[in-house]
């Protein structure tokens, strides 16, 4: 598939801030199922930062703005050329070993209730059927509601409410998976509706696990799927924080507002 | 009966570094000692030392007890010494450096990748990010004890910011304006060199970016640190700026910090903030004391940060056990100084032979610090010891045993005269382009007969330390 | 320099300038309330608490104004950030902080007045006399500011001491001015009255001033010449012109040092150039209160830039 991506972050700030400082994931990743025909990133008034392609194969790059400033604007634009590879991370360079993904975090931690789900799905015949298994139950477990839960929900309570939005899927498939000692991260990037898709955000989170002798192998519990053609994979990390897009702080005393506009469309080949 | 090696007196001997020290010892009436006692602690409080070893908390303005009878080595046990230190900090940098990398040691099946990998000191945010010149622990600080007349072991190993270094500069000054006589019959290696040296060390890890004189700075948690004084006290004998997080700021490539002539770049920054702190972009978002972007700026090369982020891996005390091993792989020497056997609790066997054998052993928590949460067999009560068996079984992987030392002991100023006591011993090597030690240490020593521990929260006080010139 | 020891300095100036000005305050409050007054002394601290912005926060605290209670408020008080062992603690915190950029003297001197400060506070009140305090802070006072001409190094530090010390001053002895002429005075058959000339006088002795007054004029005291004297005298060490040229003095070594002009700079300069163009007569004519309620926010605008050009670090 030919996906363009139209990705506007706009930051509104009450009072003139100082300075911004951002740290931006979002570069399509290097793979075997994506090729990257154009992409740019630009920051209203920025200052580009230091760049790099970090240990886990993200492409990492910062930004300041010096200050006084009221409104920051992040445009993302591009296109990408993807094809299905079955969910699997072929060709994909990283160095992290797969046991840093095995590390708890507060989103991420498994209750009494998610290691009883991530014990029920296990299989005794390998970790593939064990993924697949768990990702279907996290489905099961959690239905689509916008607005159930905030950023900050664990995946613990998201399964306690039974409703959440793909961050939430993620989180809990992710604590799952570690429960049961299978390396598990969470993946941001974008995604591109069909009409007869389930209804669902173009900005997108799922998960990957590590299956020895595959590799890593995404799963969308939020759409019960393997992520496949219509995805452009971004980043990773333990989770929805240590994943994030775009990551910074203002220098001020003034509220924020925040807001993203997302598209990703199919071009005509 | 535990025989303890005294380092002054062997088989109704002196030992010959403690020689001019025999008579200096004899003709030194009570009241002058105590009047030179006073003296030491008024020029302590002058310059304002006070108490703070890193980790350790307790009251900030409270003094740490300082004992003037000095530790003394000669020329050849510190060149031992001394190669030993150099060839661990050595190896544990080459370790470093291969664990944020292609992690060869593990590949080869030499320490187990869970507990590197699984390691909560890990930083997977710099893995395949080479420091400049490859240092990631610039400061390496070695506690060792002495068990006999040529035996040292490693307790263990602090490659982050080690601390305490100001108190090996103190106790000299202060024992050379108390007795310079001392100093013109003994010929003691100076150690005033180490600010001088440790600026070149931070300056020559600059990065590429670096042009010119490159500018260092000591970052600092700020002055209700425990460990603030040392800070700028660093700062001052450096000569270079104490910053605390809001002194710095992220422009494009580079850091800065704010001065009355406007942003001025900094190269080199020796941080004595944890890595949880440095950057709540990368790491603890909550943190104040950080510098937003900072771990952006490092990672692409813009900035050098001493001990670099993820240093902490090395100086956990159950890949401590591996130090021998790195030594052997990465250098292919054999390891000069030992190390403690130690049983990890973590693994079946090792777990059941510490349950059967707590009377005689020291137990230490794996990520402890600072001689808290910490068993000493044979100086606990039964109660204590089985108090203590509970929690190891309870979370057995947080801990590790050894067998309770020998600790050597050295003449101490005591009410009663002088009376011997257990020292340990924390050479600060450093790491740059060259590798250096100055011929001196922080010396701790139990003031309370008996105590085999030495940490100053604990009524542990320090020595000043001598190296006899050839 | 850091921009952040480059406040500390400022701060170490002002903390240790406003001690003394609120130990000069309880000077002239308790020798004016010797008086007998139609109003009752009362009302005369209640002025002089407002002048230093004190005087909700002590009305809460304490109600109505009674001598212990003022001497409590403005000496003891750590709730009072004005209060005289606040500012001292203050200074303090400030100078540990940046003690490698002092003299070990100054630092002493500091230190030690916090020490003392200390055993002060453990001092039963009822050995303590209002003279003793006043005299105890200004002794000290008078010790750090030497050792400050007396020892430290003369680079961009000592400049910030400085400015954070004259800008103090200049805003302090424009607050105990107008507490005199406007609050003190609110009816007009007291000018020229003894009663008058004896207040005048009270407020000379508070700023160590009434013999320099003499020797400067000679002659009857009139409100023209006592207002010529601490505002536009420039041999009066606490005169808004003296003031305001040390500042520029040391805004001009700034500048050299730094090789650049600043927004604070050039109004320091304005602040100075409108004093050295004014007479009495003019002030009288646009009216001191006015003429000084103008100068206070000269003043407090001047601080402003003085934070941003040197102390926020913000400046490219």
């Amino acid at each position: 598939m030919l996906l363009t991506v139209q990705h506007q972050t706009r930051y509104t700030y009450s009072q003139p801030v100082r300075g911004v400082v951002q740290s931006h994931r979002l570069t399509p990743s290097k793979f075997d199922g994506q090729r990257c025909l154009n992409w740019q990133v630009s920051v209203s008034d920025g200052i580009m930062g230091g760049s790099f392609r970090d240990g886990a194969g993200d492409f990492v790059q910062g930004w300041s703005v010096q200050g006084p400033v009221s409104e920051i604007v992040v445009m993302v634009q591009g296109q990408v050329e993807t094809s299905d590879t079955s969910g699997v991370l072929r060709g994909h360079r990283e160095i992290v070993s797969p046991l840093c993904y095995l590390q708890w975090t507060m989103q991420t931690r498994a209750d009494v209730a998610l290691g009883k789900l991530a014990e029920a799905s296990a299989k005794a015949d390998g970790s593939l059927n064990s993924a697949h298994s768990l990702s279907a139950a996290v489905s099961e477990a959690i239905a689509y509601k916008p607005g159930a839960t905030t950023a900050a929900t664990t995946a613990a309570e998201a399964l306690a409410l039974g409703e959440g939005v793909c961050q939430d899927h993620a989180h809990a498939l992710i604590a799952a998976a570690r429960h049961l000692g299978m390396p598990a991260r969470y993946v941001t990037g974008y995604l591109h509706a069909t009409e007869d898709d389930a209804p669902h955000e173009a900005s997108h989170a799922w998960v990957e696990i590590w299956v020895e002798g595959l590799g890593w192998v995404g799963f969308d519990p939020a759409n019960a799927c393997c992520p496949d053609e219509r995805y452009i994979r971004t980043g990773s990390g333990l989770d929805a924080r240590d994943a994030a897009p775009i990551r910074g702080t203002a220098r001020g005393v003034g509220a924020e507002d925040l807001d993203v506009a997302v598209a990703v469309q199919l071009n005509d080949q | 009966m535990t025989v303890y090696f005294n380092e002054m007196y062997n088989d109704g001997q002196v030992r010959v570094p403690y020689r001019q020290l025999e008579e200096w010892m004899n003709n030194m009436p009570a009241e002058l000692r105590q009047m030179k006692q006073a003296q030491a602690e008024d020029l302590f409080r002058r310059i304002g030392i006070t108490f703070a070893v890193y980790g350790e908390g307790g009251d900030p303005d409270r003094l740490i007890p300082f004992d003037m009878f000095p530790r003394v080595f000669t020329s050849a046990e510190w060149a031992r010494l001394e190669r030993g230190v150099k060839q661990r900090a050595r190896a544990l940098n080459a370790f470093l450096v291969d664990v944020y990398g292609r992690g060869e040691i593990i590949r080869a099946g030499r320490i187990p990748a869970k507990l590197v990998y699984q390691n909560a000191a890990f930083e997977k945010a710099v893995v395949g990010i080479k420091p400049s010149k490859g240092v990631y622990s610039h400061i390496v600080g070695v506690d060792l004890v002495r068990t006999g007349p040529d035996e040292f072991f490693v307790l263990e190993d602090n490659c982050r910011t080690p601390s305490g270094v100001s108190y090996m500069l103190e106790n000299r000054e202060i024992m050379m304006r108390m007795f310079p006589a001392l100093f013109r019959e003994n010929r003691i290696q100076p150690v005033d060199s180490y600010p001088d040296l440790l600026r070149r060390t931070l300056a020559s890890v600059a990065p590429e970016k670096c042009q010119g004189e490159p500018t260092v700075v000591i970052l600092t948690p700020g002055h209700f640190n425990s460990a603030y004084y040392e800070h700028s006290f660093l700062a001052d004998l450096m000569g270079v700026e104490l910053v605390e997080g809001p002194d710095l700021f992220v422009q494009g490539e580079f850091v800065y910090m704010r001065t009355t002539e406007g942003p001025k770049r900094v190269d080199v920054i020796y941080r004595r903030i944890d890595d949880a702190f440095i950057d709540p972009l990368c790491f603890r978002p909550d943190s104040m004391l950080g510098i937003p972007g900072l771990m952006d700026v490092y990672r692409s090369g813009g900035v050098s940060i001493c001990s670099a982020p993820g240093a902490g891996v090395a100086d956990d005390k159950a890949v401590y056990t591996f130090v021998p091993e790195m030594v052997r792989f990465y250098l292919g020497e054999e390891p000069i100084l030992n190390n403690v056997p130690t049983w990890q609790c973590a693994k079946s066997d090792d777990l059941k032979y510490v349950l059967d054998h707590l009377a005689e052993l020291v137990v230490k928590e794996v990520h402890g610090s600072g001689g808290y949460g910490m068993l000493v067999g044979p100086k606990s009560t039964a109660a204590q010891v089985a108090a203590f068996r509970e929690r190891i079984i309870a979370d057995p992987g947080n801990y590790i045993a050894q067998p309770t030392l020998a600790l050597s002991t050295t003449p101490t100023f005591v009410e009663e005269g002088i009376a011997p006591r257990h020292v340990d011993l924390r050479p600060y090597c450093l790491v740059g382009e060259r590798v250096e030690l100055v011929p001196g240490g922080l010396t701790r020593v139990a003031l309370t007969e008996g105590s085999l521990v030495v940490n100053s929260s604990q009524g542990g006080g320090v020595k000043d330390t001598w190296v006899l010139a050839e | 320099m850091l921009s952040r020891t480059a406040e500390n300095l400022y701060w170490i100036g002002r903390y240790m300038e406003r001690a003394e000005t609120v130990a000069r305050l309880m000077e002239v409050g308790s020798r004016i309330s010797l008086l007998p007054s139609s109003q009752g002394y009362r009302s005369d601290w209640q002025s002089l608490l407002q002048a230093i912005g004190s005087y909700d926060a002590f009305a809460k605290k304490y109600g109505d104004p009674v001598q212990r209670n003022i001497e409590s408020h403005l000496f003891f008080d750590r709730d009072n950030p004005s209060s005289i062992c606040s500012c001292i603690y203050m200074a303090r915190e400030n100078a540990r902080i940046v003690r490698t950029a002092l003299t070990s003297q100054v630092w002493d001197a500091i230190n030690s007045a916090f020490q003392e400060m200390r055993d002060l506070e453990r001092t039963p009140r009822s050995e303590l006399d209002l003279s003793r305090l006043t005299e105890w802070t200004m002794r000290h006072s008078a010790q750090l500011r030497g050792s400050i001409e007396g020892t430290q190094l003369r680079s961009d530090g000592y400049d910030f001491l400085n400015i954070g010390y004259f800008l103090e001053r200049a805003d302090s002895t424009a607050r105990l001015l107008d507490v005199k002429y406007y609050v003190l005075l609110p009816r007009i058959d007291f000018v020229g009255s003894g009663l008058d000339n004896y207040q005048w006088m009270t407020l000379l002795r508070a700023m160590s001033s009434h013999r320099a007054f003499h020797w400067a004029y000679g002659g009857e005291i009139t409100a023209e010449k006592i207002a010529h004297f601490l505002i536009l005298n420039p041999n009066c060490p606490r005169s808004l012109l003296a003031c305001a040229s040390e500042l520029l003095f040391h805004m001009d070594r700034l500048g050299r040092q730094y090789d650049r002009a600043s927004s604070a700079r050039t109004e320091a300069r304005s602040v100075l150039a409108r004093l050295v163009e004014t007479s009495t007569d003019d002030i009288f004519e646009e009216g001191l209160h006015e003429f000084l309620t103008g100068f206070i926010s000269q003043i407090a605008s001047l601080s402003g830039r003085i934070h941003e050009s040197y102390l926020s670090g913000d400046l490219t």
